[in-house]
């Protein structure tokens, strides 16, 4: 990257036209030594070849990142016993940049198909800011070092812990069920499930019935989530190959898959509450927010319809599923900490 | 030595070039604000670890 700026430093030099980019390894052109770490965007033109600092941001997928960094923290707050602040928030720091290294491998392994997505194109490799192997080194050493932060700075038990979901969500989900199956979201709905776990096992140094059950919860809130997403953004992945359920099954089986994983969900975000493990703030919040999914899944499922199952109404109750799922899992967890602290 | 195939693109323009120094900047500006943080971050482990006589795990 530094080569191919040196390239345009030279230019500049020659009052402003510079050769973009220059397929050259190893060889010096025009005074300007440049290698093959220059090639970010064969084929691409102008200022869009190269990376901003918001670019290698956008390769820790952010969005992702905020629900995995406040699962992960609420984890930590509910177990029994004290990690010193410091100490905390480095935890979820580690949870934070493996959850965002994972992603960027993902956008690594998974360029070829972003590339025809159109939620996707626009991400930094396919859309050439970013070279791919950059994006993958990157990913690499961000992983290595939030696992061994985790362990210097809480356990090794923890950082075992990240080093398998960050191993489990690029070998198992992206590399392995992603494109074969379309439960890969049910399976590869683990990755996302463990952050509460981690930070439960950060304070406490081993495993418990509860944080099993926050990763179980997780664990059945994603098809559900995700799944409703897959409704409305199917034709996406149609186009790139990837065995959504919607794409595989047909919408109206999709349907009644969201409703089915919600009612098992429901059940399952009570239980804290009735083996005793937490008090009346969260069962209440639990019940009434479950309630809440539910009516948007069956929304989901009387949603108008063609013969083919084809929403005729743009998929107006998945697209609520789906913001409602969101907000859902925040309020459940927020719910959590407070009935911690309150009772 | 090995020489790949010459390939040219569109040359940038002086305002494009400017945008890329920018780009770059930003980027260097970043990474000192990560690496700071980092040094913070493990001086603050460390003292903590320290008071905590916890220091080898």
């Amino acid at each position: 990257m530094t080569d191919s700026n040196q390239a345009i430093d030279h230019g500049e030099d020659r009052g402003g036209i510079a050769p973009s980019l220059v397929s050259v390894s190893g060889v010096s052109v025009s005074g300007a030594s440049v290698s093959g770490a220059a090639l970010t965007a064969p084929g691409l033109a102008g200022e869009e070849a190269f990376s901003s600092a918001g670019d290698w941001f956008a390769l820790l997928k952010p969005r992702v990142m905020s629900l995995v960094v406040f699962t992960g923290w609420i984890g930590l707050l509910v177990a029994p016993g004290r990690l010193h602040p410091v100490l905390s928030f480095a935890a979820i720091l580690c949870i934070a940049v493996a959850a965002g290294a994972a992603g960027a491998i993902n956008m690594w392994y998974d360029r070829d198909i972003d590339a025809v997505m159109r939620r996707t194109a626009g991400r930094p490799i396919p859309a050439g800011r970013i070279a791919a192997g950059e994006a993958l080194g990157y990913g690499i050493t961000l992983s290595a070092f939030a696992v061994v932060v985790m362990a210097l700075a809480t356990n090794i038990a923890a950082a075992c812990v990240l080093a398998f979901s960050i191993a489990f969500y690029v070998f198992i989900y992206t590399m392995w069920l992603k494109r074969r199956t379309p439960q890969n979201i049910v399976i590869g709905g683990a990755a996302g499930a463990f952050p509460p776990l981690i930070g439960w096992v950060a304070v406490t140094g081993g495993l418990d019935l509860m944080p099993v059950l926050l990763f179980a919860i997780v664990f059945f809130w994603t098809p559900p989530h995700f799944w409703s997403l897959s409704l409305f953004a199917h034709a996406d992945y149609a186009r790139a190959g990837v065995p959504m359920l919607p794409v595989v099954a047909g919408a109206r089986h999709t349907r009644w898959q969201v409703l089915l994983y919600t009612l098992f969900l429901v059940p399952l975000t009570l239980a804290p509450w009735a083996l005793h493990l937490t008090g009346a703030t969260y069962g209440i919040s639990a019940l009434v927010l479950g309630l809440g999914f539910i009516v948007c899944a069956v929304r989901v499922v009387r949603d108008a319809q063609d013969r083919q199952g084809i929403s005729l109404t743009r998929d107006a109750p998945a697209r609520g599923a789906f913001k409602y799922s969101i907000l859902y899992l925040f309020v459940l967890f927020a719910a959590l900490a407070v009935d911690h602290y309150v009772g | 030595m090995s020489v790949e195939p010459l390939e040219l693109l569109t040359p940038l323009s002086r305002s494009e070039s400017a945008k890329v120094a920018r780009r770059r900047r930003g980027r260097n500006w970043a990474l000192l604000a990560a690496l700071v943080a980092l040094v913070g971050l493990f001086y603050a482990i460390t003292l903590v670890k320290i008071s905590q006589g916890t220091l080898v795990f």
